[in-house]
């Protein structure tokens, strides 16, 4: 099998995004000593894992043209029960089933909703996002602290690189969940429902696909990943509490759309997500290494960043529009012409 | 008599008005003394009054909201938009006099309006996408202006906006009063609330009727930004302190909330400034009720996140003809 490889509209916005962290990376290697090296790099899946999990799975969602807005409030669900249960003394296996069962549960309350009744997904997964951080507070109001023997050894299993560098489970898992998002987009027939749905809605319809199962089964999939980020959240932070990870939702729509994936849905490529976290990481890293810049300077640049690249869609989709309708138009002409002179 | 009732039964104003009456009636049965108004140093005291003086931001948000969601869009920075003006209005009343805080403070407002305006009308980006950046900035932005602390106000003229009293009542009170004014005979005795409520109800058709879509989205979303000013101005001087982590924090549901019930749709057109205001009152009856019954406060967000996906399901026609069908089997 040959791969075909060409700079085309299909993956235009990738080799920008990736051209983006590039030139971040690099004009932070030399701004800072230090900043060059692969642990630097490595560290950006580590300090990410759970955003680039929930950038994935959000990725599903956005490009069947809805939207989840309660994933980080699920990621604070998630870690405030595991923190809970644990201290409950339940045998942490169950509670990793159990939370992984809570999130695809979720997903399909919100994707029932949507869908059967016809709601916004706007807000039901807002509604969604209060009532998770609602239900993590009644749950408990305080941080507890996870000091459970088998989330303590996860979180010191390290995976050596050469040169003295490592990657966390949490990293590698976040990795996995990436090459099996790329693979069941590309390679099965529900990826391609996805991005049918995503293109028009009421023509695949027509085309006899099943839109109701695939729009929940997206939520659904949203709702896992994000059980699975309070895990590996969890895990990096070894505590549990109803205000983790406040206004994260954004970053996670931000890593999608810098990604290239568009918000009208049905266009974009699964591995964008993980290279806008990247890009959104490098970004914290530089003002982490700048040192005198407070941290909410990163959800500044992040949101301008958002921003640029919203605008930078619209143009795209705005283009291709006046293409097609050139195009079209074109068509016509020559029908007209052959008209004419028969 | 009788077609008055049923038409009064028909508006909108019907459900938000049976609810609070419901939940005032609870009130009167299970707290004792929930209605005492007392007069104490020539104000008016008691639950009620409190009740009142704490729904305003509320309020003035929501009627911002209102005029947001009747085109068809949403605005859920509203919170943020509080913080930035009322850490803006507590940072410069250290310095300067208070009306260049007050105007700082609403011109921050305008200037939010103004950018979520600009994304939302003239760039065309999702409203739900556009005002989350502004959600999550503003509170960033809202910390560099604070330093990242509690700015703490000293001045009892700003004290007087959020806590005085005149004529008895708060003073807020009529701060909400003149707000609601102003946006009703904007809204009713000008042709601007008729081509809002055109452009929720058709944008194209209402492009082709002549109107300018673009300048009536912008115009909501900056009004939307100076009601949001308006009542971070009132809780800051209210608490007489402007914390940019927790002032207004998750208003937005809260103001949704009370659009919706107030029986303006989620889908735009037409639009009740009146539901909403009985809407508002119903919710923070319901919060000081909670309060009050010494349930743990926690419970507040999810029942509003509960109340909310019931009260879109009951606007929503496939919700009403799934009972519509079971009527007629019975039948």
């Amino acid at each position: 099998m040959k791969i075909k490889f060409q700079i085309g509209g299909n993956n235009i916005t990738i080799l920008a995004t990736l051209l983006l962290f590039i030139v971040l990376f690099g004009s932070g290697s030399i701004l800072y000593e230090g900043f060059f090296s692969l642990q630097v790099f490595l560290n950006l899946f580590i300090d990410n894992a759970y955003l680039i999990i929930v950038a994935t799975g959000l990725a599903f969602v956005i490009i069947t043209g809805g939207i989840d807005l309660s994933v980080g409030a699920m990621v604070a669900l998630v870690s405030t029960i595991i923190a809970f249960l644990l201290k409950q003394g339940v045998n942490p296996y169950l509670v990793i089933i159990f939370v992984l069962i809570i999130g695809v549960l979720f997903g399909f309350a919100q994707g029932f909703l949507i869908t059967r009744f016809h709601l916004h997904p706007w807000i039901v997964t807002l509604a969604g996002m209060f009532f998770a951080r609602g239900s993590a507070q009644l749950i408990s109001t305080d941080n507890i602290a996870v000091n459970n023997k088998l989330f303590l050894k996860f979180s010191e299993i390290i995976i050596p690189f050469p040169g003295g560098s490592f990657l966390s489970i949490g990293a590698v898992a976040a990795i996995i969940i990436v090459v099996a998002g790329v693979y069941v987009a590309k390679f099965t027939s529900f990826g391609r429902n996805v991005y049918a749905l995503g293109g028009n809605e009421r023509s695949s319809l027509l085309m006899g696909l099943p839109v109701r199962r695939t729009k929940v089964m997206v939520y659904m999939l949203s709702g896992f990943c994000s059980a699975l980020a309070g895990i590996v959240f969890t895990v990096y932070t070894l505590s549990g509490f109803a205000m983790h990870l406040l206004g994260m939702e954004m970053d996670a729509i931000a890593a999608c759309v810098i990604g290239g994936i568009l918000l009208t849905g049905g266009y974009g490529h699964i591995i964008g997500p993980l290279l806008g976290t990247l890009s959104t990481g490098v970004i914290q890293t530089i003002i982490t290494f700048q040192g005198t810049l407070s941290s909410w300077w990163t959800k500044i640049v992040i949101g301008l960043l958002l921003c640029l690249f919203i605008v930078l869609q619209k143009l795209i989709v705005t283009g291709k529009f006046k293409y097609r309708s050139t195009k079209v138009s074109r068509k016509e002409e020559i029908k007209a012409e052959k008209r004419s002179s028969i | 008599m009788k077609t008055l009732v049923k038409r009064f039964a028909q508006s909108k104003m019907f459900w938000p008005l049976i609810a609070l009456i419901c939940i005032i009636i609870i009130n009167l049965i299970l707290i004792p003394g929930f209605f005492d108004i007392k007069i104490y140093n020539g104000h008016l005291f008691g639950s009620p009054i409190d009740i009142l003086n704490r729904m305003t931001p509320l309020l003035i948000i929501s009627l911002g909201m209102t005029l947001v969601i009747a085109k068809e869009g949403i605005d859920i920075s509203v919170g943020s938009v509080l913080a930035i003006s009322a850490t803006t209005a507590a940072t410069l009343i250290q310095s300067h006099s208070i009306f260049i805080a007050l105007l700082a403070a609403i011109g921050v407002g305008v200037l939010c309006g103004i950018w979520n305006g600009v994304l939302v009308a003239y760039i065309g980006v999702n409203p739900m996408v556009g005002t989350l950046i502004l959600m999550t900035v503003g509170r960033g932005i809202a910390q560099l202006i604070s330093n990242g602390q509690i700015i703490t106000v000293h001045s009892k003229a700003y004290h007087f906006i959020g806590a005085g009293y005149l004529l008895g009542f708060p003073f807020s009170v009529f701060v909400a009063v003149v707000c609601f004014i102003l946006l009703y005979f904007l809204m009713r005795k000008t042709a601007m609330g008729l081509f809002l409520e055109a452009v929720g109800g058709n944008q194209t058709s209402s492009r082709f009727a002549g109107i300018n879509v673009k300048k009536i989205m912008f115009i909501v979303y900056v009004v939307s930004g100076i009601c949001a000013a308006i009542a971070g101005i009132l809780i800051s001087s209210n608490v007489n302190s402007a914390d940019a982590n927790n002032a207004g924090l998750w208003i937005e549901l809260d103001a949704i909330l009370a659009v919706v019930i107030g029986g303006t749709s989620m889908s735009g057109g037409r639009f009740y400034l009146g539901g909403t205001v009985v809407a508002a009152l119903f919710i923070q009856t319901i919060t000081t009720t909670i309060y009050t019954m010494g349930i743990p406060p926690e419970t507040v967000m999810v029942a509003k996140a509960v109340i909310v996906i019931i009260v879109c399901l009951l606007q929503s026609n496939a919700f009403r003809e799934m009972f519509m069908r079971k009527k007629a089997v019975e039948v």
